[in-house]
């Protein structure tokens, strides 16, 4: 048996999927944000895994800008949050902030 | 075979983690099975001969972000039990069909060789003289240079957004289920009388 491509792309799918209904059933917001880490990381294994098999070193240079965004989401992602739960002491879910709900 | 085994072992340990983030109730459990995924994608990655790669996410992705995620969580002390009680009607219903539905798209991506490019000539995996590192800063110095300028600037952004957000807005808060209120009189002193104040004698 060989380790082919097809094998590491299937798991990101996967990964991503869980990411993707994670952060659709989840209400706490931080568990909603490690949803997003999980889909970009299977975002990052798909990068890699072409970058392996069509051979080119870009593939790998493209999860390093991946990594900044995410860095950049979860710094301002995660002050929103402090800002929000500052506001509301009771604690805050998805649920609670829906000021923009029409 | 041995490349078999580790792939396997470590795609049962993510995927395993990776439903633990979804389904556990308490969100410093989660973070702790989001460190367990991302490390076994670096083993990943190692298996795939992208060892930079592999070393940043154990470093910037467990080690930074995670702990990022912890630090908020204890800061804020949300690690409470969070209700599993359906808000919005048929929300996890939905929300599974639509997972089975992005599953079968992605997996059907995954299992046709659609990118078939011819293979780069210039920036080959191990092309070229040096390792797996200085390949890639090639790569980020040369092909990249622009894009990772604007990144220095995104990065600004983002630290001058976390900045101004967490800091205190002098805003009373509109929840105060604390009784306590030295918060509100310690930066009172510029915004004048606060809500609690007014209201409270």
């Amino acid at each position: 048996m060989k380790l082919t491509d097809t094998y590491f792309l299937t798991f990101g799918a996967l990964l991503f999927t869980i990411g993707a209904v994670g952060l659709l059933v989840r209400r706490n917001v931080l568990v909603m944000f490690m949803c997003v880490e999980l889909m970009l990381n299977a975002v990052n294994v798909t990068f890699v895994t072409f970058a392996k098999s069509l051979d080119d070193i870009r593939g790998q240079a493209i999860v390093f800008f991946v990594l900044v965004v995410a860095a950049a989401e979860v710094a301002v992602g995660l002050a929103i949050i402090v800002a929000i739960f500052r506001r509301r002491r009771g604690g805050a879910t998805a649920d609670d902030i829906d000021l923009l709900r029409g | 075979m041995v490349e078999f085994v580790i792939f396997f072992l470590m795609a049962a340990v993510a995927l395993g983690a990776g439903l633990g983030v979804v389904l556990a109730r308490n969100p410093v459990h989660s973070a702790l099975l989001l460190v367990t995924v991302l490390i076994a994608i670096a083993v990943m990655f190692l298996l795939q001969d992208a060892q930079l790669v592999a070393a940043v996410q154990v470093i910037v992705y467990a080690g930074a972000i995670v702990v990022l995620f912890l630090f908020v969580i204890m800061l804020l002390g949300v690690d409470q039990i969070e209700s599993m009680r359906e808000t919005v009607r048929f929300q996890r219903p939905a929300a599974l069909a639509l997972g089975v539905i992005a599953l079968a798209e992605v997996l059907f991506l995954a299992g046709h060789h659609w990118a078939t490019g011819a293979k780069s000539a210039s920036s080959g995996l191990h092309a070229g003289a040096g390792g797996n590192i200085e390949r890639v800063a090639r790569s980020l110095f040369t092909d990249y240079l622009w894009p990772f300028e604007v990144t220095s600037v995104l990065l600004v952004v983002a630290v001058i957004g976390g900045v101004v957000l967490a800091r205190r807005s002098g805003l009373p808060p509109d929840v105060d289920l604390s009784e306590g209120g030295e918060e509100d009189v310690a930066r009172g002193e510029d915004t004048g009388p606060t809500a609690d104040e007014v209201t409270t004698p």
